[in-house]
């Protein structure tokens, strides 16, 4: 535990502060932060288009298959997708950046 | 007596057989993880040794619930599509915990939620908090677990005595005990990895066999499902279920709320994070869970649709589980007795596969936050260790008394009120922790406690418990508040006392602190040494 006398020079902080965290931590919620925000507004949607538009929901697109069914399909797909996105962008863009970070802490270098 | 025709199909002693072979095969998968040695981090996060992969398939164990299998299905078998919006929340809301909640957990706390949520504020109150929390969500959901075991029984085993259903409950109860008393996390995790997987693997082949029946054609499959429905074509359009008028609408509004928030905000579900070892593995889990958990409830809709065509709505409702006995007829319907057995044997396994997990979070907060860290502190991990597994047997004990005693009620309010509850108290905190630098100690404790608070507040004023046919007490009238889920207003009511909490008083937010738990959160790093030119190391008292 560290104690008092080296909080000015205490180590988090500085990490905290240093441009590279500062970058990675605008490269994680600039992608985390809008794509919840899409998700829930797409589900939203199809929340209230189900609650209040069900003549738009009912027409039918292709045999008994209506609209209704396949946005809540989409849904599915979205949310793989969105999944599948994530997980090539951490892996290029979060990952590397942390570990140079966490190296850097670990290893006690400046 | 209703068995015989209804869902009483097919043999009891085959049944129990497909479930006795599931209890002894993890059985001894438990007994021989208890061997390896029994720290605080082997007992509460079985030693962080689990690869991202197996623990992606014990979080789909440990989530999809008897409610999901049964439950959703049954929906969509008797409302059709209102119960289709059911499943693509339960499925979407993963996505929470993946962008926002999985990794940065995994990164900053050690074995419980209170880890999280006290990392920078001041810990006795936080953490009490953060017990109370998850130990009224698990209760809840412990408890609904149960009793629907008893309810299970009556369908799937024949019982229908009250004695024979509280036998079952507690037998239930004693071996679930047993899992997480000697098995632990290690254990635990085992049992719901071997769940998940039956589970998996017999929703996918039925539900090939429905599609199979009708060449592999949604449409026609919908198309029959609607024939054999009172409702037609109604079965495949918004409205079965909530489309009566505004209230019920906004009712359903209110669930999504809760829906789609819950799940991250779940002790249970969140503990399930520390058995890897890092944060990339931690998103490998949620990845797995989430193209799992997406496949079943993709499943869910050509099971739900595939009861209704090839059993018909009407069977269904006479059956003794009503909605919930839709996968036991579709089952027996296509491969008769032991293809029943098996869904059979799979529902009690979930039963006992996820009441374990519940279990396991309520006694390792009870344990860690409570014990370790408010009433003892500085306990050493043994002796934690030593209290969480009394707490187990304790809150087992209490489960056992809670489903005897709820199997008769509708417990679906108890499963609401979990989920509410997580999406209520725990989850705005959890963000709030992870991402505002100015959240301060008051602030937690204004969100979750006015997060808890509410939600139960407002299900007691709401036609749940009384005023409608279906409440707890139909005689009596005090439901001031309309919908049947407090999400709606209980989850921006939570954000927004956290925000105030964190305004109002003098203090100020642990700068230092924050600092530590962000960077920890984002790059994994467990130990700072300082920079070179900083003259001397603190010494470690």
């Amino acid at each position: 535990m560290n104690t008092e006398p080296a909080a000015t020079a205490d180590p988090w902080v500085t990490a905290q502060r240093s441009p590279e965290f500062v970058q990675l931590r605008r490269t994680m919620r600039g992608f985390a932060f809008p794509m919840t925000a899409f998700f829930l507004i797409w589900y939203f949607l199809y929340v209230v288009l189900a609650a209040f538009a069900p003549e738009f929901m009912s027409i039918r697109v292709a045999g008994n298959i209506n609209i209704g069914l396949v946005i809540g399909l989409l849904q599915f797909v979205t949310t793989f997708t969105i999944t599948t996105i994530y997980v090539s962008y951490a892996n290029r863009n979060l990952d590397p950046a942390g570990a140079r970070i966490r190296d850097r802490l670990e290893g006690g270098a400046p | 007596m209703l068995l015989a025709q209804g869902a009483g199909v097919g043999s009891p002693a085959v049944n129990l057989g497909f479930f006795l072979v599931f209890v002894s095969i993890t059985l001894v998968i438990v007994f021989r993880a208890s061997r390896s040695s029994s720290t605080a981090s082997d007992y509460y996060a079985a030693g962080s040794s689990f690869t991202g992969v197996q623990n992606g398939v014990a979080i789909s164990g440990d989530y999809l619930s008897a409610a999901a299998f049964l439950g959703v299905t049954g929906l969509i078998a008797v409302y059709g599509f209102d119960g289709f919006l059911y499943a693509i929340l339960a499925m979407l809301a993963w996505l929470v915990p993946l962008l926002l909640v999985a990794e940065l957990l995994r990164n900053t706390g050690r074995f419980t939620m209170g880890d999280v949520l006290s990392f920078r504020m001041r810990q006795r109150p936080v953490r009490a908090a953060a017990a109370m929390s998850t130990i009224v969500v698990s209760f809840m959901y412990l408890v609904a677990q149960m009793a629907g075991a008893g309810a299970l029984v009556a369908l799937l085993l024949n019982v229908t005595s009250d004695a024979g259903q509280s036998l079952v409950i507690t037998t239930a109860g004693g071996l679930m005990i047993m899992y997480v008393l000697i098995g632990g996390m290690r254990g635990t995790t085992w049992v719901q990895i071997i769940k998940g997987g039956l589970l998996m693997t017999t929703v996918v082949l039925m539900s090939a066999w429905v599609l199979g029946a009708y060449g592999l054609n949604l449409s026609a499959l919908a198309g029959a499902a609607a024939d054999n429905h009172p409702a037609g074509q109604g079965l495949l359009e918004p409205g079965l279920q909530y489309g009566e008028n505004t209230i019920t609408k906004i009712d359903f509004l209110s669930l999504a709320i809760a829906g789609v928030l819950g799940p991250a905000g779940l002790p249970h579900i969140l503990m399930r994070f520390y058995t890897v070892p890092t944060g990339a593995e931690a998103r490998k889990s949620v990845v797995g869970a989430i193209w799992l958990i997406g496949i079943f409830f993709l499943c869910s809709l050509v099971l739900g649709l595939g009861a209704t065509a090839l059993v018909g709505a009407d069977r269904i409702l006479s059956a003794p589980g009503t909605a919930n006995s839709a996968v036991p007829l579709l089952a027996f319907e296509l491969g008769g007795t032991v293809v029943l057995a098996i869904v059979a044997a799979v529902a009690f396994a979930t039963i006992l596969a996820v009441v374990a997990g519940v279990t396991m979070a309520a006694a390792a907060s009870f344990a860690h936050d409570f014990y370790g860290n408010v009433l003892k502190r500085g306990a050493s991990g043994t002796n934690e260790v030593r209290v969480a597994r009394i707490t187990v047997v304790v809150i087992g004990l209490f489960g056992i008394l809670g489903g005897i005693g709820a199997k008769d009620q509708n417990v679906a309010i108890l499963v609401v009120l979990a989920f509410a509850v997580a999406a209520s108290a725990n989850l705005p905190t959890l963000l709030y922790s992870l991402f505002w630098r100015r959240f301060t100690t008051l602030g937690a404790l204004c969100s979750i406690y006015g997060g808890l608070g509410s939600c139960v507040l407002l299900i007691t004023f709401s036609p749940v418990v009384s005023g409608a046919e279906t409440a707890i007490f139909p005689s009596v009238d005090f439901a001031y508040f309309p919908l049947t889920n407090p999400g709606i207003v209980s989850v921006p009511l939570s954000f927004l006392l956290g925000f105030v909490g964190s305004f109002v008083g003098h203090e100020r937010s642990d700068r230092r602190k924050f600092a530590e738990m962000e960077v920890r959160a984002l790059t994994g790093t467990t130990v700072a040494r300082p920079a070179q030119h900083v003259p001397a190391r603190v010494p470690v008292p």
